[in-house]
């Protein structure tokens, strides 16, 4: 049975207490972001990356677990993500750095902001899940785990075609990396789900510069949680782009890059 | 050998599949009346008091948020068969322990039925199929670690009694563990673990547990029996009776073989309703990733589904004929039954413990009857005469 070839200590790249994970690395400029994706496959990204490294050094790690980084059995929380970035953050000495979370990536930064923006100057979340703004009957993130993959298309991007589409004809590649990248969701963001019910009380530890961007249909989490989650960050900018579904940086790549790029100035 | 009657107590009164995704998680309860639910209930208690009438035991098991399965809370079925029941054994295969939050409920739950049965319970413990996870909100990753910690915890307040003990496992909590009452047997009831594959009885012959398994068929079966022996050998222990193993089919005697036949057709409603949406069918974590991809890709629509506790993904498209070749299906007379399972024991090295899928779906409560009353009366005199009686 065909399965992913995984980075290993040789292949991979160390971020922080011996996790070895996929990364890429994009531009050669003073500024750097760190950007961490969401469930979406790596290739998927590749040209917002590259618009962003236009004017940045990108640093784009794969969390563990997902894609082709292995998951060492004791990294089972977002709070564990977190710790992995910014150990690699003091490390790397860098004091300036642009933080971008996409999706679920907007969680693990947001935990890491909470921590500490002794070394991010700005952050950027792009259509983020992670905090519980409503009350138990309010299903503010779609249950992706109980959705069809048909209707999960229809609500990760505003083009439908974008998606996988019909998983018996897509490349098994995609499949693998798309099954691999939902296990570990599940695995970070089961229950509760998709969000951590503390962070919210944590927000105001926010000290940096923040903008928030959102697909304006997105079908996962809504705008208006968007615009709420912007309200509890001290003095954070929303943007909306109305074109763009969940997954707005894969539609509108050179958008969600040039609002990043005129933020940072 | 010992024989356990088995209903799933279904609620088959369903409208047309053609109308709902999936008769497990979302197809809404509003489909029930309340009325004749409390009707099938009485019928399916009343079917278990006649196996117990007959000398055989009883089985119960536990599912969530599907018309396949009206029982949600075993323990709570199972303490009813402790009272109206007398003489049968009483097994819950099982408990999932990997969707349940307190496992040290489940030790008082196990214990208390044992007692008000006078010692009478089996238990079992399974992981849970994946339908489970989503009707359970439960975790579908790591799930065969959290089963084996639980059962660990269980199996522990079971034996201590010497005052509290203290559990800070990975997933589960408890500083004063010591439960009252506790149980009847001692040191503690039989305790049987299901599995589908051969890798996973390892662990199970390890502890000397029961094994069980579902609709693995003639190969499937003697394949996992043969890993518990083999495990057993390697280890140094004693080769294992038959007590140690379980097969759950689906079984009906008649009359005549067509009669049989008759009532089999009838308990293939089992196999042919399981419609099962494939977000359900697949929740990421519950198998690897590489198998659930190709799962996913595969062709095979999940209406209907094929139970999931069995290793053979087509059984939902096979004729009865072959489905008894196959050893998933014991039908026809009683002589003709009897033949099928002797075939069956030699095939798999002996078992001790056919679980009979007895009732299902339609069938109504004097065929159901009529099946167990044969059963007990003319097939399982022939099986002991070439099987070993083994008590549980």
């Amino acid at each position: 049975m065909q399965t992913l070839d995984l980075v290993d200590a040789h292949s991979g790249v160390e971020f922080g207490n011996g996790v070895h994970l996929e990364a890429r690395f994009d531009g050669t400029h003073s500024r750097v972001a760190l950007v961490l994706p969401g469930a979406e496959r790596a290739r998927e990204n590749t040209a917002f990356v590259e618009a962003l490294a236009k004017e940045f050094s990108v640093v784009t790690p794969t969390h563990p677990g997902f894609g082709r980084s292995p998951r060492p059995d004791w990294c089972t929380s977002v709070d564990d993500l977190a710790y992995i970035y910014l150990d690699w953050l003091d490390r790397s000495g860098l004091t300036d750095v642009t933080l971008v979370g996409l999706q679920f990536g907007g969680w693990v930064a947001m935990e890491m902001a909470v921590r500490s923006c002794a070394r991010i100057s700005r952050l950027v979340l792009v259509d983020t899940l992670g905090v519980k703004l409503g009350g138990p009957l309010d299903r503010e993130v779609v249950d992706v785990f109980a959705t069809p993959h048909a209707e999960l298309d229809r609500r990760l991007y505003a083009d439908a075609s974008l998606g996988m589409g019909d998983l018996a004809s897509a490349r098994v590649e995609d499949v693998l990396e798309m099954a691999r990248n939902e296990e570990a969701l599940a695995m970070y963001g089961w229950e509760p789900y998709m969000h951590n019910p503390r962070l919210i009380h944590w927000m105001w530890r926010i000290a940096v510069p923040t903008l928030v961007i959102w697909g304006g249909r997105d079908g996962i989490v809504t705008p208006e949680y968007g615009r709420g989650l912007a309200r509890r960050i001290p003095g954070a900018r929303f943007e909306q782009i109305d074109q763009a579904g969940h997954r707005a940086q894969v539609e509108c790549p050179e958008e969600v890059a040039k609002l990043i790029c005129d933020l940072a100035l | 050998m010992e024989y356990w009657h088995f209903s799933e107590t279904a609620y088959p009164y369903l409208p047309d599949p053609e109308s709902y995704d999936s008769i497990r998680v979302t197809l809404p309860n509003g489909v029930i009346d309340p009325e004749r639910a409390a009707g099938l209930w009485d019928r399916y208690i009343r079917e278990w008091q006649v196996a117990d009438e007959c000398g055989l035991n009883v089985m119960v098991n536990e599912h969530h948020s599907t018309a396949t399965c009206m029982n949600s809370a075993a323990p709570v079925v199972a303490g009813v068969l402790a009272r109206v029941t007398t003489r049968a054994r009483i097994l819950i295969l099982g408990n999932p322990v990997a969707n349940r939050v307190d496992p040290v409920r489940i030790a008082e739950e196990m214990a208390l039925v044992d007692l008000l049965s006078h010692g009478r319970l089996d238990v079992g413990f399974v992981r849970g199929v994946q339908y489970e996870v989503a009707a359970t909100n439960s975790r579908p990753v790591r799930m065969t670690e959290r089963m084996w910690e639980a059962i660990e915890l269980i199996t522990r307040a079971w034996s201590t009694h010497d005052g509290p003990f203290n559990w800070e496992g990975e997933f589960f909590h408890h500083r004063q563990v010591n439960i009252w009452p506790r149980p009847y047997q001692q040191p503690s009831p039989p305790v049987w673990i299901s599995a589908v594959n051969p890798g996973s009885v390892t662990r199970i012959a390890d502890h000397d547990y029961r094994v069980a398994t579902f609709l693995a068929g003639f190969e499937g079966t003697r394949a996992l029996f043969q890993g518990y022996r083999d495990r057993c050998a390697e280890t140094g222990k004693r080769p294992p009776g038959d007590e140690k193993f379980g097969y759950a089919a689906l079984v009906y005697a008649g009359k005549t073989d067509e009669e049989g036949f008759e009532g089999a057709r009838k308990l293939l409603w089992y196999l042919h309703t399981n419609k099962v949406a494939k977000q359900f069918a697949y929740p990421p974590g519950y198998m690897p990733y590489f198998v659930r991809a190709a799962g996913l890709r595969g062709q095979r629509s999940s209406a209907p589904g094929a139970p999931a506790s069995s290793p053979i993904p087509d059984l939902t498209s096979m004729s009865l004929d072959e489905l008894i070749a196959r050893g998933i299906v014991f039908a026809g007379s009683a002589k003709t039954v009897a033949g099928q399972i002797e075939r069956f024991y030699n095939h798999v090295g002996g078992f001790g413990n056919l679980l009979i899928m007895g009732q299902a779906g339609h069938m109504g409560h004097d065929e159901t009857v009529r099946g167990i009353r044969r059963f007990a009366e003319d097939v399982a005199p022939a099986l002991d005469r070439v099987t070993d009686r083994v008590t549980a």
